[in-house]
C-alpha cells in the first residue's frame, strides 16, 4: 500500500456512497436515489471537430455584482441561456455541493473552461463557440431535470446551431 | 448533468462530460466521460494551472474523435497531491463528528421547512 491509495478500498471516491453517509449521519433516512441506466444514447459526431460549433454548459450559475448571496438563501435555480461573449467574470458555485475544504472556485476556467475554448477557436481546433452557453442547475428531482431543464438546453443548442456540448459539473 | 448529456445525445447532439465523480456520471450512463481523480470543484484543471487546463479540455477533444461506442471513460493523467486526505475528509463521518452532523441536520430541516413556507423552493 502507497501513502494514497489502500487497495482494500476502490482507487477513486465513491459519491455515491459519501453522501449516502453523510446525509444519513444528518437524519435524512430516505437515501438518494441515483439515477442509473443500463444502455446509453449515442450521437455520432456529424462533423469534424474544427467545422464544429461548440456549447459549454455548466451547474454553476449567474450572479449580479460582487457580493455573494448566502447560500442557504440562494433561490433554487432555473436553466439559464447567457452571451459567451464577454465571458462571465464569475459565476456562483457555492450553493452546488464541492469540495470546499479542499480547494476553491475562483478561477472559472478551473470549472468552466471558457477561455480554455476560446483559445481551441483561435488555434482551429474547433471551428466556434455556441454564441450562448448554457446553466442547468443541478436539482433533486430527477423529473424535473428530464421533463423541463434538459428539453430547455436542448432547445437552446438547436437555436445556436451546436454541433457539440461540453459539458462540466462541478 | 449526466441526464442533460443523455437527453442531447438521444436527440442529436454529441455531447463529452468533464467531470470527478466517476460512480455518479458512470451510473447514470453517458456517451462520453474525461475523468480526473480531483476533490470536487475542478473539473477541467487546477485554478490558475491553464497548461491543464488546456490539456484536460483536450482531452474532450480528443474523446470526441476517438470514442466508438457510449459509456466511453477517459481519465486524464493529473493527481491532486501526494496525499491522500481530501479522499477522507470530503462528507467524512465518524465518532468525532456524528453527534455534530445529527444536530445540523435538525438545524437543516427546521431551516428548509421555513423555506418551503417562505415560498423559495422550486416549483415542482
Amino acid at each position: 500500500m502507497d501513502d494514497v491509495h489502500d487497495p482494500a478500498h476502490r482507487m477513486f471516491v465513491s459519491y455515491i456512497d459519501k453522501s449516502r453517509e453523510y446525509y444519513l449521519a444528518h437524519g435524512y433516512g430516505n437515501p438518494y436515489r441515483w439515477a442509473h441506466h443500463e444502455d446509453a444514447p449515442w450521437a455520432p459526431l456529424a462533423k469534424p471537430l474544427a467545422e464544429s460549433r461548440v456549447a459549454l454548459i455548466t451547474t454553476a450559475s449567474l450572479i449580479e455584482g460582487d457580493t455573494d448571496p448566502d447560500p442557504d438563501r440562494v433561490p433554487a435555480g432555473e436553466p439559464y441561456a447567457s452571451p459567451v461573449e464577454p465571458p462571465p467574470a464569475r459565476l456562483y458555485t457555492q450553493h452546488r455541493s464541492w469540495d470546499k475544504d479542499a480547494t476553491h472556485t475562483e478561477d472559472l476556467d478551473s470549472f468552466f473552461p471558457i477561455h480554455r475554448l476560446q483559445e481551441f477557436v483561435a488555434d482551429g481546433r474547433i471551428a466556434e463557440l455556441s454564441p450562448r452557453f448554457y446553466g442547468v442547475p443541478t436539482d433533486y428531482s430527477q423529473r424535473r431535470t428530464v421533463e423541463l431543464d434538459a428539453p430547455r438546453v436542448l432547445d437552446w443548442c438547436r437555436e445556436d446551431g451546436v454541433d457539440i456540448a461540453m459539458l462540466v459539473p462541478l | 448533468m449526466s441526464l442533460v448529456s443523455r437527453h442531447l445525445e438521444a436527440n442529436g447532439i454529441p455531447t463529452v462530460i468533464l467531470g470527478s465523480a466517476r460512480d455518479i456520471v458512470e451510473q447514470c450512463g453517458v456517451a462520453r466521460f474525461v475523468f480526473t481523480d480531483f476533490p470536487l470543484g475542478n473539473p477541467t484543471g487546477k485554478p490558475y494551472d491553464s497548461e491543464m487546463q488546456r490539456a484536460i479540455v483536450a482531452y474532450g477533444f480528443d474523446v470526441l474523435e476517438s470514442a466508438r461506442f457510449p459509456r466511453t471513460t477517459v481519465q486524464t493523467p493529473f493527481t491532486w497531491d501526494d496525499s491522500a486526505w481530501w479522499r477522507d475528509n470530503y462528507m467524512r463521518v465518524d465518532d468525532t463528528n456524528r453527534e455534530l452532523l445529527r444536530r445540523a441536520g435538525e438545524l437543516r430541516r427546521r431551516q428548509q421547512s421555513r423555506r418551503k413556507v417562505e415560498g423559495h423552493a422550486r416549483a415542482t
